[in-house]
């Protein structure tokens, strides 16, 4: 595989794949460790209906109305599920369930009652995204990362991904010292007086905006992959948290980028002729990266103590 | 038009699909009570995201044989089987792993998701594989189905129905009380695993109605808006069942009306406007009611508040206390008290006073701790203790001799 043809056709995906990876298993390992982790599962489910009604709303598929339209529906979800738990005394699962479920099946109802057959706009495509079309058409080799001119037409969902990226990757720095505390003792972090309520909310709107940047791209299965798989993975490795989300970043890359090899040329490889869903596999070898460590994980059982704070 | 869907009128297969809906809603609303008892709703939905591959192998190994792919019981039975093996899973990695539950849902659910994605893209590239039709399973599709998928599936809700509905005693014992269970020698791992089957019943049968994204509403859903309704677990099964079927025909007969509703959405949301109801308006537990009670307990507080201030001769500032004191007759619009005020204010005072005698006396221990500023004394004492106590008050020549 020379230059000529990996920069145009994979680099970009591959990066950007790499980039939603960490971006989404950052935040993943506390949600995993306070037992949110289906908080992705859920606002990846209502991404649809947020997007669905930016394109109602503007009437037009762009980049800065769907993302506001899916940022706006995962924090009206993340109100709902909370004011329904409640309101109704409901367990936050059954919450979750309904919320997310009704506002899914209600972009779906508006996607099928508005006209969208001229725009690219679908439920498949929320779910599973496009990986492979980010192509990078003026690129002809390595020598466009250093040119101006070719770098003005680098697919926007990558330098799009990197910020969201370095936000996650500021925001855990920032917050490092709070946000473990207050994960492995939560009453320890109020005593010396940590705000833990709006730590909690901020951690999952950072989720969120992980989750919401991500979808365009590469859509929700990967999403939710990316929040649960690597750092549960990670989470058999260790027992310290530091060394759990270093473990976490390497199974969130080494997913990417096998995941795209294996979409990619898999097939051909055992004799196909197209390749399968990017995506999709991605998610697929973080799942097996996790069952291996299930497996073979030296901290798989528990039992042990868990991480120290 | 949509009467005609509400009452079958709309032919033969439309109102097999509607039955057969209704039948599944009732086994949903009543296989996902015990779910949501056990606190694992959210179960379901690995397994139903779990079904996505076991849809699409069962394809591919009956284009290999020879035939078209498109054989609803061969496609059911792959979904079974895969969701089978997503639930081992998950309780394998809950059970014999350091991860939670959560955790082993999330995992599960998106990597058969994803694995199923793959394979629907290597089904996509062959040839038989162009109208296979299989995302018709994420969503629900029940328009232009076969006569004998729509008679496969009334069958089949059927059956799912007549299976939970003869499980129903261990399995509301087992998520009511499963101590209870084990100890009067019922083996309630082995029911757990019914209750799993039961799911997973639903969810099979249900994918090509409602699709695997949504069918988790339809267990989760109808039970937790029962449970608004009732504090009985045997009331809240029924109730959740009645919802359900509800719920799957108005949402089953309107789609059928109208060829633009899809079927799975609708009956997810006419379920969601009655849980939507339900959180509302419900007596007990509804977010009305709990209103109410908190207004008339406020109103209690602030009552009983400004008759002390009266008895203490203290001034009265604050606007709520002071209407509510009007409203009752106990004061003037510039806070002075009336006569009934001034007689209702001693009593207060008087009984304030008792409460804080008896809450020093450890004689009265046992009374002393229903004390919330609320509570008469005379529905806790006896009229011999309260003039014991008045007696001791009278001694200290207290503030009511």
């Amino acid at each position: 595989m020379n230059g000529s043809e990996f920069v145009p056709l994979s680099l970009v995906p591959m990066l950007t794949g790499i980039f939603v990876a960490v971006a989404c298993a950052l935040p993943g390992n506390f949600l995993v460790l306070r037992r949110q982790a289906l908080i992705g599962d859920a606002i990846s489910h209502v991404v649809l209906p947020g997007i669905v009604v930016a394109f109602l709303l503007t009437g037009v598929v762009s980049t800065w109305p769907m993302l506001l339209g899916a940022a706006g529906a995962a924090l009206v979800a993340v109100l709902a599920i909370e004011g329904v738990r409640r309101l109704g005394k409901i367990e936050s699962g059954a919450a979750m369930g309904v919320v997310f479920t009704a506002m899914f099946a209600g972009g779906v109802l508006l996607l099928e009652q508005s006209d969208t057959s001229n725009v690219h706009l679908d439920v498949e495509h929320a779910l599973y995204g496009n990986l492979e079309s980010l192509i990078w058409l003026d690129a002809t080799g390595w020598g466009a990362l250093l040119d101006p001119e070719a770098l003005a037409t680098i697919p926007v969902e990558l330098p799009r991904m990197a910020i969201t990226f370095l936000f996650v990757a500021l925001f855990t720095a920032v917050f490092w010292r709070p946000l473990k505390i207050s994960t492995f003792d939560e009453g320890f972090a109020r005593t010396i007086g940590m705000k833990t309520g709006p730590l909690g909310l901020g951690l999952v709107i950072v989720a969120a905006i992980a989750a919401v940047a991500a979808f365009d791209a590469v859509g929700s299965i990967i999403v939710i992959a990316m929040f649960i798989c690597p750092p549960a993975a990670a989470r058999m490795m260790t027992n310290r948290l530091e060394h759990q989300i270093a473990w976490s970043v390497g199974f969130a890359t080494v997913a990417a980028i096998l995941g795209y090899v294996l979409a990619g040329y898999g097939p051909l490889w055992i004799g196909l002729r197209d390749s399968v869903s990017a995506a999709g596999m991605i998610a697929t070898v973080s799942g097996l990266i996790l069952g291996a460590a299930a497996v073979m994980g030296p901290h798989r059982h528990r039992g042990a103590a868990a991480p120290t704070a | 038009m949509i009467w005609d869907a509400l009452t079958l009128q709309l032919g033969y297969n439309a109102t097999l699909v509607t039955l057969g809906a209704t039948l599944l809603g009732m086994a949903a609303g009543v296989g996902g009570t015990f779910l949501f008892l056990r606190k694992r709703a959210l179960v379901s939905d690995a397994i139903s995201h779990a079904t996505l591959p076991g849809v699409a192998l069962a394809f591919m190994v009956m284009v290999a044989l020879g035939g078209d792919g498109r054989n609803l019981i061969g496609l059911l039975l792959g979904a079974a089987l895969s969701a089978g093996v997503g639930l081992l899973l998950v309780s394998w990695l809950s059970n014999r792993t350091r991860l939670a539950e959560d955790a082993a849902i999330g995992s599960v659910l998106s990597v058969f998701f994803g694995l199923g994605i793959v394979l629907l893209t290597v089904i996509q590239t062959m040839s038989a594989g162009r109208q296979a039709g299989l995302e018709d399973f994420l969503l629900g599709s029940t328009a232009g189905m076969l006569r004998s998928d729509a008679l496969i599936i009334a069958v089949a809700a059927a059956l799912t129905l007549a299976l939970v509905l003869l499980l129903r005693r261990p399995l509301t014992l087992a998520s009511f009380d499963p101590e209870y269970g084990t100890a009067i020698g019922q083996n309630v791992p082995r029911t757990d695993l019914a209750m799993m089957g039961l799911v997973l019943a639903v969810t099979v049968v249900g994918l090509k109605i409602v699709g695997l994204i949504l069918i988790v509403a339809l267990l989760i859903i109808p039970p937790v808006t029962a449970r608004f309704w009732s504090e009985r677990t045997d009331h809240v099964v029924l109730i959740s069942g009645a919802l359900g079927g509800i719920a799957a025909y108005i949402g089953a007969a309107l789609s059928a009306a109208q060829p633009n509703l899809p079927t799975g959405p609708i009956i997810v949301l006419v379920g969601f406007a009655l849980f939507a109801l339900s959180l509302l308006l419900a007596p007990g537990r509804g977010a009305l009611s709990a209103l109410l009670r908190h207004r008339r307990y406020q109103r209690r507080v602030h009552l009983r508040q400004g008759l002390l201030a009266l008895a203490h001769g203290q001034p009265i500032y604050e606007q709520l206390t002071l209407r509510l004191l009007r409203a009752e007759g106990y004061a003037l619009p510039d806070g002075v008290a009336t006569k009934a005020g001034r007689g209702r204010a001693a009593k207060a005072l008087r009984d304030e006073t008792r409460w804080q005698l008896i809450r020093r006396d450890p004689a009265y221990e046992a009374a002393a701790q229903q004390y919330d500023g609320l509570t008469p004394i005379e529905t806790v004492l006896t009229a011999d203790q309260i003039r014991e106590i008045d007696s001791r008050i009278d001694m200290r020549g207290g503030v009511m001799a």
